[in-house]
């Protein structure tokens, strides 16, 4: 062995030894105690471990909270994702656009809210949905709209946390966006123009297929992020009203840390692993056939 | 006469979203100096008739938010410092060390990006239980020493580190040791303050972790006090307006002094590969 390859394995220890025992033992850990009815008692005493096989994912399958938390926490991928995105996208082409003086002021005021403690915003905003003297419900009465109990009326809960979600992270996804825009050499815009493309045309086939790869990246980090759905309905709603916004990660933390069901809650985090790899992966696949139909062949460096 | 209209156009929307974006934020501040009881007027105020510190005042004195904000400021800054160290030397590696199997776990690590947190929690738990390490602010720490993103953050820049430099150094007599130090960590300023900041700001606004590791209300992180404090004081808007504002304000300020190298390494991580 080299005196280099030998540094190398030497640098790479700590880090590495770190991520194998609190990360990759742990999620190995998850699949195992998912096969046990590990609970309140195996915590007090480990003898009271027994193998339960497959029965914890039979019982999520028959679990009618379990049924609602995915049906809310993929509700809440499928709105508040392209929503997000698409604000983040008009925010970025906003920021591109050659006519805006004052560019780096709007884009670090877009993107605070990113770099702001999710709970100390989640309070605010708590505030202000309150349906008497909300910030939001006054705004809506002055141009006549009637109060909405944002976060006590089981319709809007979740819908109220969609607002806060997109609010809270657009300015991420801008920046990356900002980012493959700038990548778009001019003369594909400029070919456009002298074909007599307008501002729409140029849009649809110039920036969209062009920004294919950024779609990408952005579609999966924030479904992966918006699967994971915790810290709002925890400090909003605390999954209510009638489990309006309870989400599978609520669920786990309420079964692990509440009741210490830790062997129904592994299985219940197991199975959101297995949907995030699954839209992770089909994210993937479809992006990649609309890439190969859409971006002309070598169009991009 | 019609780019004139854009232009207005352009800087109508923009300010509008600047407007939109900024209220809530503008709203908690303002609403922190308000007299009890005047954020919840009808109809809105928007500004304090009378600015006040006393909600300030009482979070300090009465309800102790100083000892929350240091237990943040200190696990922020271990956490900080210890990622800073671990990815940075196998980040390097990574990039400038070949060594046997170095491409497999590198691909193995970047598969690990797709498994969120949460999966791992209850384990982790149970280890940490284990370990005797619940309700300790190690116990806090363990999870975010080292980070796969940390890890790749690094490498891809330290992949820019020409190897003639190196080479050089090491035909001087520099061990390899001495090569990362002398050489290479210099040339990686600015991705480590690019890391730095990532590891500081992910740790401040943790919650979750800090929630289930810490029972003892005394050794509460800022966000996980906040979180509690909304349960017996959910009616003192102004007081809990003051508190948001103290666990928001530090990040903020931090990210605008530092913005420019945060924006680099967000743009940096999805760009390349």
């Amino acid at each position: 062995m080299t005196v280099r390859s030998r540094a190398g394995l030497l640098f790479v220890a700590p880090a590495l030894s770190l991520l194998a025992i609190f990360f990759l033992v742990p999620v190995v850990a998850a699949l195992l105690l998912a096969a046990t009815d590990f609970d309140v008692y195996t915590i007090a005493d480990l003898r009271h471990l027994r193998l339960v096989g497959l029965d914890n994912f039979r019982r999520l399958l028959g679990d009618p909270r379990v049924h609602r938390a995915f049906a809310n926490t993929l509700w809440f991928v499928v709105v508040a994702g392209p929503l997000s995105i698409g604000v983040s996208l008009a925010a970025a082409l906003l920021l591109n656009a050659t006519a805006l003086r004052g560019r780096a002021v709007f884009r670090t005021i877009f993107f605070l809210p990113v770099v702001t403690t999710l709970v100390a915003v989640a309070v605010v905003w708590r505030y202000l949905y309150h349906p008497r003297h909300g910030l939001l419900n006054q705004l809506l009465a002055a141009l006549g709209v009637s109060p909405i109990d944002w976060l006590g009326d089981p319709d809007w809960a979740l819908p109220a946390l969609v607002l806060l979600a997109v609010w809270k992270n657009f300015g991420f996804n801008m920046l990356v966006f900002v980012a493959g825009l700038q990548a778009i050499p001019d003369r594909l815009y400029e070919a456009a123009r002298l074909d007599g493309a307008g501002w729409w045309a140029r849009f649809r086939h110039v920036t969209v297929p062009m920004l294919a790869p950024t779609f990408l990246f952005v579609g999966v980090i924030t479904t992966i992020g918006y699967l994971q759905l915790f810290a709002e309905p925890y400090v909003m709603t605390q999954g209510g009203p009638a489990d309006a916004t309870l989400s599978v990660v609520l669920l786990m933390y309420e079964e692990g840390f509440r009741w210490w069901n830790l062997g129904y809650g592994s299985a219940l985090a197991f199975v959101l692993l297995v949907v995030i790899v699954l839209l992770s992966v089909a994210q993937l696949a479809l992006q990649r056939r609309s890439l190969a139909i859409e971006a002309p062949a070598g169009g991009r460096p | 006469m019609r780019r004139a209209l854009g232009a207005v156009a352009v800087h109508a929307v923009a300010l509008a979203g600047a407007t939109l974006t900024l209220l809530p934020l503008v709203w908690m501040v303002s609403a922190s100096f308000m007299p009890a009881g005047e954020a919840g007027a009808v109809p809105l105020r928007l500004w304090p008739s009378t600015p006040t510190l006393e909600h300030y005042r009482a979070l300090f004195a009465r309800l102790d938010l100083g000892r929350h904000l240091a237990a943040s400021a200190g696990l922020a800054t271990a956490t900080t410092l210890i990622a800073l160290a671990c990815n940075t030397l196998a980040g390097y590696a990574f990039a400038k060390l070949p060594f046997p199997g170095r491409e497999a776990v590198f691909r193995g690590l970047l598969a690990a990006l797709l498994v969120p947190g949460q999966v791992a929690m209850l384990p982790l738990f149970l280890l940490v239980r284990t370990l005797g390490l619940v309700d300790t602010f190690l116990g806090v720490l363990v999870p975010g020493m080292a980070s796969v993103f940390g890890i790749f953050l690094v490498r891809q820049y330290a992949r820019g580190i020409p190897d003639g430099i190196l080479d050089a150094a090491r035909v001087d007599g520099a061990g390899e040791g001495r090569v990362f130090l002398r050489v290479a960590l210099p040339l990686c300023a600015p991705i480590l303050i690019t890391l730095a900041v990532f590891a500081f700001l992910g740790a401040w606004n943790d919650f979750i972790w800090p929630l289930v590791v810490l029972a003892d209300e005394r050794r509460y992180t800022l966000p996980v006090a906040l979180a509690n404090l909304v349960g017996e004081h959910v009616q003192d808007t102004e007081l809990m307006m003051a508190g948001a504002v103290l666990t928001v304000a530090p990040v903020i300020v931090l990210f605008l002094a530092l913005q420019r190298w945060y924006v680099a390494g967000i743009t940096s991580g999805s760009l390349k590969e």
